[in-house]
């Protein structure tokens, strides 16, 4: 050690609970990367140790053993062996095991105090265990293992103050390889005071959750309300934050003579990253349903439930949890497409995911919907509005459910994936944890907001602002985007598509929400056009397109493979660029099928 | 008998698993999760009305998600 601060890795078993020691140990100071050369995500933070010295922390991807069988595995092992090219090798371990599950998890433990490398036990989820009616006996263990056990309640911060104790301890006294005297089993077994029966909660909910029919109807309404939520507890957050680009709106046309830098910041500026975080609050509702489903632990039920339908078009119960994350974000759930053991299921699995129905396609489907579908309600407690998004929703799960049959047929023609997983026990989930993990996704979302969407939306400005137009002439029109868009028109015009519906498609390609900042900056310069003061988006667009055109928008946006970071991630995830080609061919195709189907239809009902 | 005759409720021990019939991946995770022979396991649930697929074990303290297709390949006796 050359003065460098201590590296101390956290591994073990998925489920041993080592996220959530890892979040009590650093609390709020995170770094979130990824490991250089793959895309598997890399958590660091800073602690210190009770002399004061500062360590660094490093939480590793989950893993049953050090024989990898999937990428997230891989970087574990090569991490602790010390392979792992520009990540530098940990100077100890914290050996993370679920007291409650012991026998197991020791497995794992064996082969990690193998290596040569400074470790301590943290016995985690004691109280969890005792509940369960298992009473475990840190010293015998201890002796066994020939490392310090430190009994740990992550969640409740219980046992962290002994376990930094015991790290300052072992951290820089070399300790020789040793091997097990005796299996897991039988240290396990020894290490046990007293055990009765198991598992009481978790057998009795799981009568519920995993009953045939019953927990299939328990999945559906989750589902259901989750997506009702989505707009229902929306409403009132999103109307303070339209309510403060308002004010700021005012301010600067107060502040500032009309002229181009004024109309730089309202409509280039306000217009375009406005429009667009107003969405956080959906977004963040869609990611907390989803990080209670995955902390209750709930979400590996929900993959059991599925498996038999998934297994029907050739995929199984491990597509599920990609899939579902792929409703937030197609990025976070390609990437969990790692956890998928069976190579042709995970390809096939990448390939539909984006036509799950991400949140950046909600403001777009908000938008239309707001504007062209009536508030009424059909039902009690199910309005119109968000009966139809729910529909939008299925629409990109029967196309899924198609794309996979034929993929797996014709393409990757598998013979059917593999299903093998562990349920973890019930939990009540913690509030810090989800916190912080709503806290980093609110936080990318506003960084992409910052970054790539503030850009395309001046970039758009200025596209839409020059050259000028002579008096007499629409600023659109005559603006570089009205002619380029004149190009693309003729294309899209047989399904519908007007000239602001196939300008907004363009700049879609960034990032989806994009479609309403494009349609937001458009309006308001047409406006300023008019010489009228700028309306709602809503309305505007209500007086303009028929709704056949907006559920034509609609259906297009259910299947469109717009965004770029997705292909660029589906091209990492593959290694080439033909799967990545394929996907964006299918799915075009797909879109541009499917809307102007629809068109065809609402036209002819008159609509 | 297979762990898929099994019935649910009733533990059993491990005798014998067809490694032969199950991929490599698979029979891998099985090991790390402590299904192997002379683990104790015993049917919990069974999914869905029509194939009777997929199974939930306790093996352990644990709760494992399987397929149909591996609990053929799984032999074991009843523990009683």
């Amino acid at each position: 050690m050359t003065g460098a601060v201590p590296l101390i890795a956290l591994v073990g078993n998925p489920n041993a609970g080592k996220s959530a020691l890892f979040n009590a140990l650093t609390g709020a100071r995170q770094k979130i990367g990824n490991y250089p050369g793959v895309t598997v995500e890399r958590k660091s933070g800073r602690a210190a140790l009770p002399d004061g010295r500062p360590v660094e922390l490093l939480d590793l991807p989950g893993a049953y053993s050090l024989t990898p069988y999937s990428l997230d595995e891989a970087v574990t092992r090569d991490v602790v062996l010390g392979r792992f090219e520009g990540q530098r090798r940990p100077d100890a371990l914290v050996v993370v095991v679920d007291a409650g599950n012991l026998d197991n998890h020791l497995r794992f433990t064996l082969e990690l105090l193998a290596q040569d490398l400074p470790a301590v036990v943290a016995l985690n989820m004691v109280d969890l265990a005792k509940r369960d009616g298992l009473t475990l006996d840190p010293a015998v263990l201890a002796a066994e293992l020939g490392v310090p056990v430190v009994e740990t309640v992550a969640v409740r911060k219980r046992g962290l103050d002994a376990l930094s104790e015991a790290l300052a301890t072992v951290l820089h006294r070399p300790r020789a390889a040793s091997a097990p005297a005796k299996d897991a089993k039988t240290i396990a077994r020894v290490a046990v005071i007293s055990e009765t029966q198991t598992r009481q909660w978790t057998r009795k909910l799981d009568a519920i959750f995993l009953h045939p029919v019953g927990g299939l109807l328990v999945l559906l309404g989750l589902l259901f309300v989750m997506f009702q939520a989505v707009y229902a507890w929306s409403e009132a957050p999103i109307g303070w934050i339209e309510g403060g680009f308002a004010i700021a709106t005012e301010a600067i046309n107060s502040a500032l003579p009309e002229g181009l830098l004024r109309s730089f910041l309202t409509d280039g500026v306000i217009a375009g990253v406005g429009s667009v975080v107003v969405f956080l609050p959906q977004i963040l509702i869609l990611f907390l349903f989803i990080l209670m489903l995955e902390a209750t632990g709930y979400m590996t039920r929900a993959a059991y439930l599925m498996d038999r339908m998934m297994a029907g078009v050739g995929l199984s119960g491990h597509s599920f949890i990609p899939l579902l994350s792929s409703f937030a974000c197609a990025i976070p759930g390609i990437m969990a497409t790692r956890s998928i053991m069976d190579q042709k299921e995970r390809l096939a699995t990448i390939l539909i995911a984006p036509l799950m129905t991400c949140s950046a396609r909600l403001p777009v489907y908000t938008l239309i919907i707001g504007a062209f579908i009536p508030a009424q309600s059909v039902g009690p407690g199910i309005g119109l509005q968000g009966l139809v998004l729910f529909l939008l929703y299925i629409g990109g799960i029967v196309g899924a459910i198609l794309a996979a049959a034929v993929i797996q047929r014709f393409v990757t023609k598998s013979r059917g994936g593999s299903f093998l997983l562990e349920m973890p026990r019930y939990q009540m989930p913690h509030f810090k944890d989800i916190a912080i993990g709503l806290w980093q996704r609110a936080w990318i979302f506003l960084r992409r907001a910052g970054t790539i969407i503030f850009v395309v939306s001046i970039v758009l400005w200025a596209l839409l602002t020059f050259p000028k137009a002579p008096e007499g002439q629409s600023q659109v029109e005559y603006s570089i985007a009205g002619r380029i868009t004149s190009v693309i028109e003729p294309v899209v015009a047989p399904i519908g598509f007007n000239h602001d519906m196939a300008l907004a498609i363009i700049p879609a390609m960034a990032a989806r929400e994009m479609a309403v900042s494009a349609l937001g900056t458009t309006y308001a310069i047409e406006a300023e056009d008019d010489d009228a003061t700028a309306v709602a988006l809503g309305p505007k667009l209500a007086a303009d397109w028929s709704i056949a055109m907006a559920l034509a928008f609609l259906v297009w946006f259910i299947f469109a493979p717009q965004c770029i970071s997705t292909i660029a991630v589906a091209r990492r995830e593959t290694n080439g660029w033909k799967w990545p080609m394929v996907m964006v061919g299918y799915l075009f195709a797909l879109a541009y099928v499917a809307a102007g189907i629809t068109y065809w239809t609402a036209s002819a009902f008159g609509l | 008998m297979t762990l898929d005759t099994l019935p649910l409720g009733t533990a059993a021990r491990i005798t014998a698993i067809d490694w032969t019939a199950i991929a490599d991946s698979e029979g891998h995770r099985l090991r790390a999760l402590g299904v192997d022979i002379g683990a104790t396991i015993e049917p919990l649930h069974r999914g869905m009305l029509f194939g009777r697929d997929p199974l939930a074990v306790r093996v352990g303290r644990m709760t494992v998600a399987l397929r149909r297709k591996v609990a053929l390949a799984i032999e074991c006796e009843s523990a009683s």
